[in-house]
């Protein structure tokens, strides 16, 4: 039984002093520009400013570093060609372009499928197309470790299902989706398949060119490129249709001047992450690991969250029973550590996450729940001090709640 | 990232008054898991009536963690009288403002109070005090209908169950939270009625014949109507019915009437108080921005 008396309560009692530098495990939302990426871009703001459609040595120059970012995202995604990359503004306008575009270049097909776990740029774009535009759409459901049934898909597809919309990798959970099985399944069917690739791509070695993916999103802002560029690879002989018009740019597939200078940076951020593959999948993986194991063996009624066999490298979603998450995000940020939750209160929605949700989590492990998500530029040291910082919090947070005494009746 | 005041931060860092009080006078629940926000006070009286001890246990968010503290610094040595005049507004105001999407914390705080203050008058056997409870003489506060005037209505015009009570006197029409309430009164009347003690119905005094008619004209709009109800629908469906579902929800258009609009939310939350953030934040600024700036939205079935 908590019994303070009219003594004060302090949240910070037990809890270690903020490290001079902020601990930054948000990586899933999004990522550090990397020195090196940085580094290219400025020149491209200032003296090589030019426009790449003009005829002149300005216009040359940019238009150079644009088709060299393009090679680099195509080494990246292991595309057969590097006109198979189109740049966008983002990954959820990538997500949009794959699945309107595929739409507007097949109208007799209505029907589309994707999961209950996509990210909102994919699910809030189907709910879209069923509301507004009436296209039938069918969500797949997941498990309780968030795994896609395959047969559940089989009995999905129709003649007239125009696309197949499945994530490679969790953003929330970063479990990862059997895509090739998936794959196999939607070309069999003749529909266009797109994978969402925003969380896996720079974690997970992709070679799009052997696969069955027909698009492909990602963006730069989640692997060390600035916010407002990402790229859709289009499979040679894919059919789409563009969303924004009136320009030849991108080859009609996507109008607007290139963002030229944040383009030249994703491809560098490419470059870097094409080289760190091994890097992730070795140290960062092993950082994650020491995180989720340390923090589950020194909080009790704690549970990680997803296929523990099937996941991005560095995330780890763990559930803290019997409280709510927002209070433990502002107490970590308070000792400098930045993290994410799935609680209701951290979301502008006040929904708490719809990915949990969809596993079948009960609420008191859906609320508590926090997402780290680790990158390349984070340390040992820094996970050390996220095990020694974070049960304090989860005890004193524990030590409010009303939840975990028999005697709650509500 | 919120927008919390110093005062909201202060509260949840160092919250006052943790745990429960021992041997309490009262003691209030109200939340759930499910909605993400639970709260438990007790509180112990002196001799005098007045509040010595307050304690809090909160399941929640920052800035129920804040309110619930605050809460319990406001009612210490106050009597139950001055503190059944605290409103939500008040808490919120104490903690110099919260977003107006955590205005439910403070809510939460203000039903934790009544809940503890009734809880405590049931631990005596007495009825709770009408003059303790926040506009307790009304019974439906979304349209501030009194108790007396539903009785008249059930009486005048021998209404039978809650629709029918809402179709007269438009209590219920609103959060529903007072259909228990109306349910209440609709037995003493009728009890009152079929022993003969009640007063004569009002002859030509209603609205509507009741005699064996269905209650409910809900859905039947008035034709000078049409133009605001069409465009209303259209919002609804196109845009917030499409939005909502983006997050789980949904809502459905139950009517309109005298420049309110009567919705429903459904999906997971629809019980839940976040659901008044949904309504007043969302869809009643949706509807003001692009049908009509006067417009009231109203949930029913809540």
């Amino acid at each position: 039984m908590t019994d303070n008396g009219n003594k004060s309560f302090n949240m910070m009692e037990g809890l270690p002093e903020p490290p001079a530098k902020g601990i930054y495990f948000d990586n899933n939302a999004t990522t550090p520009v990397a020195p090196e990426v940085l580094e290219k871009m400025i020149p491209l703001l200032t003296d090589h400013f030019g426009n790449p459609s003009s005829m002149h040595s300005f216009g040359a120059r940019a238009g150079d570093e644009v088709a060299e970012a393009r090679e680099k995202v195509q080494a990246l995604l292991g595309a057969a060609q590097s006109n198979e990359i189109v740049f966008t503004g983002g990954g959820s306008e990538s997500d949009n372009l794959a699945i309107v575009g595929t739409l507007h270049a097949n109208p007799k097909k209505r029907h589309l499928i994707t999961t209950a776990v996509e990210h909102p740029a994919v699910l809030g774009l189907c709910r879209d197309l069923e509301k507004r535009h009436g296209y039938e759409v069918t969500f797949l459901k997941v498990d309780q470790s968030g795994r896609l049934d395959p047969d559940e898909l089989r009995e999905s597809l129709r003649d007239d299902t125009a696309v197949v919309s499945i994530m490679m990798a969790n953003n929330e959970t970063g479990v990862i989706f059997d895509i090739e099985a998936v794959g196999r399944i939607v070309k069999e069917n003749g529909s266009i398949f797109h994978v969402d690739g925003v969380q896996a791509a720079g974690k997970l070695p992709l070679d799009l060119k052997s696969s069955t993916i027909d698009l492909f999103s990602i963006s730069g802002h989640k692997l060390h490129a600035p916010k407002g560029v990402g790229a859709l690879y289009v499979r040679k002989g894919t059919k789409i249709r563009p969303l924004i018009v009136g320009g030849h740019q991108e080859r009609g597939r996507r109008a607007g001047t290139e963002n030229v200078a944040s383009l030249a940076g994703m491809g560098v951020a490419c470059e870097l992450a094409a080289a760190n593959i091994e890097h992730e999948n070795t140290v960062v993986r092993s950082l994650r690991d020491d995180l989720e194991k340390g923090l589950l063996s020194a909080i009790v009624d704690s549970q990680a969250n997803g296929d523990p066999e099937h996941r991005l490298p560095n995330t780890t979603n763990i559930s803290f029973q019997y409280i709510e998450g927002e209070g433990i995000l502002l107490l970590l940020d308070r000792v400098g550590v930045a993290a994410s939750s799935g609680s209701a209160c951290t979301s502008g929605s006040l929904e708490p996450s719809h990915v949990l949700r969809a596993m079948g989590l009960p609420f008191t492990l859906t609320h508590g729940s926090i997402r780290f998500s680790l990158s390349r530029y984070n340390t040992q040291g820094e996970v050390d001090y996220v095990i020694k910082a974070l049960p304090p919090i989860i005890e004193r947070l524990r030590m409010i709640t009303p939840f975990n005494e028999q005697r709650a009746t509500f | 990232m919120w927008n919390y005041s110093e005062k909201v931060f202060d509260h949840f860092m160092n919250p006052r008054n943790v745990g429960e009080v021992e041997d309490p006078d009262g003691i209030g629940e109200v939340g759930s898991m499910a909605c993400g926000d639970a709260l438990r006070l007790s509180f112990k009286l002196d001799d005098e009536g007045r509040i010595t001890d307050a304690k809090f246990q909160t399941f929640g968010c920052g800035s129920a963690i804040a309110s619930s503290s605050v809460l319990t610094e406001m009612i210490k040595g106050k009597t139950l009288e001055d503190a059944a005049k605290i409103t939500n507004e008040d808490i919120a105001e104490e903690l110099d403002g919260l977003p107006r999407e955590k205005m439910h914390c403070s809510v939460m705080g203000r039903e934790a109070l009544e809940a503890a203050m009734i809880d405590h008058y049931k631990r005596l056997g007495r009825g709770v005090p009408c003059h303790l409870i926040h506009q307790a003489s009304l019974l439906c506060h979304c349209y501030q209908v009194t108790k007396d005037t539903v009785r008249e209505a059930i009486y005048n015009h021998r209404l039978e169950d809650v629709e029918d009570v809402t179709n007269f006197t438009k209590a219920g029409g609103g959060c529903g939270d007072c259909h228990h309430d109306i349910g209440d009164l609709l037995r003493e009347c009728w009890d009152k009625i079929e022993r003969g003690v009640a007063p004569a119905p009002k002859e030509d005094g209603g609205l509507i014949q009741l005699d064996g008619m269905p209650a409910a004209p809900s859905v039947e709009h008035d034709p000078v109507d049409k133009d605001i109800v069409a465009r209303i629908q259209e919002l609804l469906i196109d845009d917030i019915s499409v939005a909502l579902r983006n997050d789980g929800g949904d809502i459905e258009f139950v009517r309109y009437l005298d420049g309110k609009v009567f919705v429903r939310l459904t999906g997971a939350c629809a019980a839940c108080k976040a659901s008044d953030v949904t309504i007043k934040g969302y869809v009643e600024a949706q509807l003001r921005e692009f049908v009509s700036e006067d417009l009231e939205v109203i949930e029913v079935d809540k």
